[in-house]
């Protein structure tokens, strides 16, 4: 029956677009650098050694650094061909789980993993244990889509009552004290969350919870707990949802900050108030404390800092790896590329790339670690 | 088809037919290929059993543990909350507007869908009536993540008319109500799984409306009656057990429906008093953005919602199907 085929026909294609769907939202990152080739011309051959680093790397995590992974990815099977390497940007937590169950050789998660995931980690690395090593830095910017207002100046109690609902105007008092030479118009605030999990959320409100615990009653993580206000999915969808509402505000990383989007500059108490820059970002990472035992580098951010020009809503992404026992077959090829992205040329592509390089001496101890790896 | 009949015309190298062989003929299976035809369908049919029996132990067995663990009670908590400790989540919310979107999109496409098929089998002209009918199956095989974007980037911006006039003239019964957020609401996801859905129900209908036997209208139209008279008094009775089915079809579709809903909708764990407000979820959606993120615990507890879905589809379809029981007379939805 010709009506039934075609149904068919259409379910298979429908199953099919929900598939490629989910495989696209994941990565959640259309390519938003803009910068087509993120050469720059900062790749001296030498920086990459490949030893005899052959065959497939998987690895799957963070949809944050997705884009600087694919532009790492590019310099380096250029020089070492006879590798490839797959990194599948599906989000923190699934990269977290497929490391633990042995599927990838390296994970990418947005957050330094908890003890029970350090636990389960030891099952996959024979006589070691899965370490954090901080590798990509990143603002999150806080967009906002005011007509008529191009700058805009918020503290964190300001953010915190906007994101909890409890402002609801742009032309609120507490918004005017801030911006005292903007003219802000009555107009209702859209405040827009991410709708799914994820780590940019982790970390904004892991800032309003350290910055102003009064006006931010919620335990925080990787889900949007606040009632109120509008919700968007992935970074990409957050950011095309500011920028088609009138009076819309939300957070997101800095490279989806583009095509017209302007941002909030935060007053940290700093002499003057910190714009979202990937240079303010390294700032504010350089203040961080390394909180990991042994070889895990995890960090803890100072996000109540007020040093000058430190922007504090930052985001560190994390390569996880086996401390000791990675697989054989896959050790040399994940040495070599983990060296590349801590080497100096291959942080100088993240700049490139609108993430923010890590402070020289903790990359020093991420390099140190690279090299002891087994 | 009734697979116990016997060949009409014996085989031609049988004049005479024993009565074994009659009897064997009668059961069918004789040669090797009949006997291999017999072994891969009933296969196919047990395969299709063990494959539903699989997924739908895998769902209840995973559901299981998440459930054992839940702070909160599974059906009735607003939250979803897997990576707090101890983990609380519940369905009621997903349940709510999964049905609710669900609703809003039969209510609007039902009508249209039914207006479609009689306008293509009473109305048009038959020129008009094949491309009208391609063009609507082209409506079925667009991407469902493709009704998202177009969804997202078009239709909600679109909507702020269209809400604001709800909001003047039916903002009293509360349900219409509208605060001035952006349009990401059940109603707009109602509207979109209307669009989507609308195909399927065209279609079947259609199929249902030509199987009205010629004589009805003929008959109809010998005492007098107008053409409007004719469907209402032969077409649509015949036809209304075989909309119905249809309808649960695309019931069953927008129940299930994710992308196009994880893309649109601006969810929250909370029940919106107004269909305008953005807020609330459905099962699919939050499957679908939940599970990038999600712990290994965070999964079985998505899996839990899903089985639930699961439990909500297979009684929508058992329901289709028993509607098609009770009337048999026509071949258009159970061929």
């Amino acid at each position: 029956m010709k009506l039934q085929r075609m149904n068919r026909r259409a379910l298979t294609l429908g199953a099919l677009a929900v598939s490629g769907a989910l495989a696209l939202t994941a990565c959640g990152s259309d390519d938003t650098t803009g910068a087509g080739d993120p050469t720059g011309g900062a790749t001296a051959a030498g920086s990459i050694k490949c030893d005899d680093a052959q065959g497939q790397l998987l690895a799957d995590g963070s949809s944050a650094q997705k884009n600087a992974i694919d532009a790492w990815v590019k310099q380096f099977t250029s020089q070492c061909n006879g590798v490839q390497i797959n990194y599948k940007g599906g989000g923190s937590g699934a990269g977290i789980t497929a490391f633990t169950q042995g599927q990838v050789a390296f994970a990418g998660s947005d957050s330094a993993l908890d003890s029970e995931e350090i636990a389960a980690s030891k099952k996959v690395c024979s006589g070691g244990q899965g370490i954090d090593l901080p590798m990509v830095g990143g603002p999150i910017a806080v967009g906002f889509n005011v007509s008529g207002v191009d700058s805009l100046v918020l503290d964190a109690p300001t953010l915190a009552k906007i994101f909890d609902s409890k402002i609801t105007n742009w032309n609120d008092p507490a918004i005017a004290k801030l911006n005292p030479d903007v003219e802000l118009p009555d107009l209702k605030i859209q405040a827009f969350h991410r709708s799914d999990d994820s780590g940019t959320t982790d970390n904004f409100t892991k800032y309003l919870l350290a910055t102003t615990p009064g006006n931010w009653k919620y335990e925080g993580g990787k889900t949007w707990q606040a009632k109120g206000g509008q919700a968007a999915a992935g970074s990409s969808g957050l950011a095309q949802q500011v920028k088609q509402t009138n009076g819309a505000i939300g957070y997101f990383e800095l490279s989806y900050a583009k095509d017209g989007i302007k941002t909030v500059d935060i007053d940290t108490g700093a002499g003057t108030p910190v714009k979202a820059t990937v240079e303010n970002a390294t700032k504010a990472i350089a203040d961080a404390k390394v909180v990991g035992t042994g070889k895990d580098l995890a960090l803890e951010l100072n996000y109540a800092t007020k040093a000058e020009g430190a922007y504090p809503i930052t985001l560190v992404t994390y390569e996880i790896v086996c401390d000791k026992g990675n697989k054989q077959d896959t050790l040399p090829a994940t040495k070599a590329f983990l060296r590349y992205i801590a080497s100096e040329d291959g942080q100088n592509v993240l700049a490139q790339n609108d993430y923010a390089p890590m402070p020289a001496d903790i990359i020093a101890k991420v390099r140190t670690t690279i090299e002891e790896l087994s | 088809m009734d697979i116990t009949t016997a060949p009409t015309d014996a085989p031609p190298h049988l004049s005479q037919p024993s009565p074994a062989e009659q009897k064997r003929a009668a059961r069918g299976a004789t040669r090797p290929g009949d006997r291999i035809f017999l072994g891969l369908s009933r296969g196919s049919g047990i395969l299709l059993l063990v494959i539903m029996a699989a997924i739908a132990v895998f769902l209840t067995w995973r559901a299981a543990l998440a459930i054992s663990e839940d702070e909160g009670n599974f059906l009735t908590t607003f939250e979803w909350n897997t990576q707090a400790q101890p983990p609380v989540f519940g369905i009621a919310v997903l349940a709510f507007g999964t049905v609710v979107s669900s609703i809003i999109a039969m209510v609007i496409a039902v009508p249209v869908a039914v207006a479609i098929a009689l306008f293509l089998t009473h109305y048009a002209p038959r020129k008009l009536s094949g491309p009208i009918a391609y063009v609507i199956d082209l409506l079925a095989a667009v991407p469902s993540i493709v009704y998202g974007l177009w969804g997202a980037l078009i239709l909600v911006p679109h909507l702020n008319g269209l809400y604001a006039w709800l909001d003047q003239y039916f903002g009293w019964t509360g349900i219409l109500e509208w605060n001035g957020g952006a349009p990401r609401s059940m109603f707009t996801v109602g509207i979109l799984l209307a669009i989507m859905i609308l195909p399927i129900i065209t279609n079947v209908s259609r199929e249902v409306f030509r199987q009205v036997p010629q004589m009805h209208e003929e008959a109809a139209l010998a005492l007098g009656a107008t053409r409007w008279e004719v469907i209402r008094m032969a077409v649509i009775p015949f036809g209304r057990s075989g909309v119905i089915s249809a309808s649960m079809l695309g019931l069953g579709r927008a129940l299930g429906e994710t992308m196009a809903v994880a893309t649109v909708l601006s969810p929250s764990f909370e029940i919106q008093a107004s269909l305008l407000d953005p807020g609330g979820g459905t099962f699919a959606q939050n499957i679908a953005s939940k599970f990038g993120e999600a712990s290994e615990f965070g999964r079985d507890a998505l899996i839990a919602s899903g089985l639930v879905l699961f439990v909500i589809t297979l009684l929508v379809n058992g329901a289709a199907r028993a509607i098609i029981a009770r009337r048999k007379e026509y071949s258009g939805a159970n061929a």
